[in-house]
């Protein structure tokens, strides 16, 4: 439940609605990243659609990674990172892995960046992005044992880098009004 | 939930993370070692939200083709010179096939020649894009009851788009030619020498393995071939287009790229069945 209950202090008292409450705002951001990612495979016939799975799954944990992280923990990221192996048709642990390495980073940084500005995230984003496009295709090439093209790799890394804030300037209005604060 | 000292929680979540890492390198050998759970998963996952998009793909499918419908409202007059050019010249084409096919009947006529049997073939929407950055597929709805099987071979209005790999209660996989392990074998129709198509993962599959002394031609048709039994003969697939660097690829008849109904043929194939999922090439065991 709620990191909010770990911590000392007064608070009203816990009746049904309010546990309810808070487990729905500590629950918000992993259903929110999920819907997102069934999103991306509905039939909207855009072509080259498959790089937005990446996209929004990356851009969906690196936020919620830095600005909620009780509400985004490792179990999560692990379920996340296997639902994007299952519609994107990687190879299992591929997704996890490379999700699991942006959160930790996330995690790491995040005393720094979460005093900074939204460019100075974006921009730390971008190697994050590249990084975790680069890191998928050596592993899908390593687990299948073939040199794959890296046209749609490279294209991933960079819409991801660029697509940022289509994604984080919503989450961010969502995480100021929907999403239960934690305390630090 | 059990009670742990605060310095022995703090261990416990900071120990989470190297964990769960360690559990992603399992996962990945358990892949490898097991493909069929993955695709049992993906299949299990398609049945459950195939509905769901089947759904989503009737509006989206209205919005897609309104916009469609703007963009050729621009171009309604150029379109116009352009069919009336090409209708002109089709019919020209029509009167040389409609005197072939009746040569042909009657040639056919004077052998013993044993017809094909007729293919029977179920038509199904595709309801998403089954693949993925690194595989390229599509997933159809085909319904609770249906009689579609593995190996049998998808087309579109124009030509071959793939072959059904995975089967699920009320979902089916087509792998597309253009997929990293679709292999198929195919005639070159000006030479009839048998070639092998390669998927690549890119728009256009490479043409490998033609025997010596032939050439592929620029604009050369490409057909199915009957070889190893998995298609039958003479299946329009694409038109050979020579890459920059000189490798001949075959430029698909088929749109790929925006595949809404397919038509599954049961050839009554049984040779070579489809490949597995895109993520065991296993070595050895082809």
């Amino acid at each position: 439940m709620a990191g909010a209950w770990r911590y000392p202090g007064i608070r009203p008292r816990a009746t049904f609605g309010r546990r309810l409450d808070l487990a729905a705002r500590a629950g918000f951001p992993a259903t929110l990243t999920i819907l997102i990612m069934l999103l991306t495979q509905a039939p909207f016939g855009i072509p080259g659609q498959a790089v937005l799975l990446p996209w929004v799954t990356l851009a969906s944990v690196w936020f919620w990674s830095l600005f909620r992280p009780a509400s985004m923990p490792p179990p999560a990221v692990f379920g996340i990172g296997v639902l994007m192996e299952l519609l994107g048709y990687l190879p299992l642990g591929v997704g996890v892995l490379t999700l699991l390495l942006a959160h930790g980073i996330a995690i790491r940084w995040r005393r720094f960046l979460g005093q900074q500005g939204f460019a100075v995230t974006w921009l730390a984003f971008m190697p994050v992005a590249a990084g975790a496009a680069l890191l998928s295709w050596l592993l899908v090439a390593a687990l299948t044992l073939r040199l794959l093209p890296a046209g749609l790799s490279v294209f991933q890394g960079v819409l991801s880098a660029m697509l940022y804030p289509v994604l984080a300037i919503p989450l961010a209005w969502l995480h100021r009004s929907v999403a239960e604060a934690e305390p630090d | 939930m059990i009670r742990l000292s605060i310095p022995a929680r703090q261990a416990l979540s900071k120990l989470t993370l190297p964990v769960l890492v360690v559990a992603a390198f399992g996962l990945m050998l358990l892949g490898k070692a097991d493909a069929v759970i993955a695709e049992r998963a993906r299949m299990a996952l398609n049945d459950a939200l195939g509905p769901i998009y089947a759904v989503l793909a009737e509006p989206l499918g209205a919005i897609n083709a309104s916009v469609a419908e703007a963009g050729n409202l621009m171009h309604l007059r150029s379109e116009n010179v352009r069919l009336r050019q090409e209708n002109e010249y089709l019919r020209r084409w029509q009167t040389i096939a409609l005197a072939l096919d009746a040569e042909n009947a009657r040639l056919k006529g004077s052998l013993n020649w044993i017809p094909d049997p007729p293919a029977n073939f179920v038509t199904a929407r595709v309801v998403a894009d089954a693949g993925g950055v690194y595989a390229r597929a599509a997933l159809l709805a085909v319904g609770p009851n249906h009689t579609v099987r593995k190996g049998q071979i998808a087309l579109d209005e124009r030509g071959l788009i793939g072959r059904v790999t995975e089967v699920g209660a009320r979902t089916a996989r087509v792998l597309l030619i253009t997929d990293l392990n679709s292999r198929i074998p195919v005639t070159m129709e000006t030479s009839r020498a048998r070639a092998i198509l390669v998927g690549t993962n890119g728009a256009r599959p490479r043409l490998l393995y033609w025997p010596e002394g032939v050439q592929p031609r620029e604009g050369e048709r490409i057909v199915t071939s009957a070889e190893a039994n998995a298609f039958p003969a003479n299946l329009p697939i694409g038109m050979v287009h020579f890459s920059q660097s000189g490798v001949p690829e075959v430029e698909p008849f088929a749109l790929l790229q925006r595949l809404e109904i397919v038509r599954i043929f049961d050839y009554g194939m049984g040779g070579v069945t489809a490949p597995e999922a895109p993520q065991k090439p296993t070595p050895g065991r082809h």
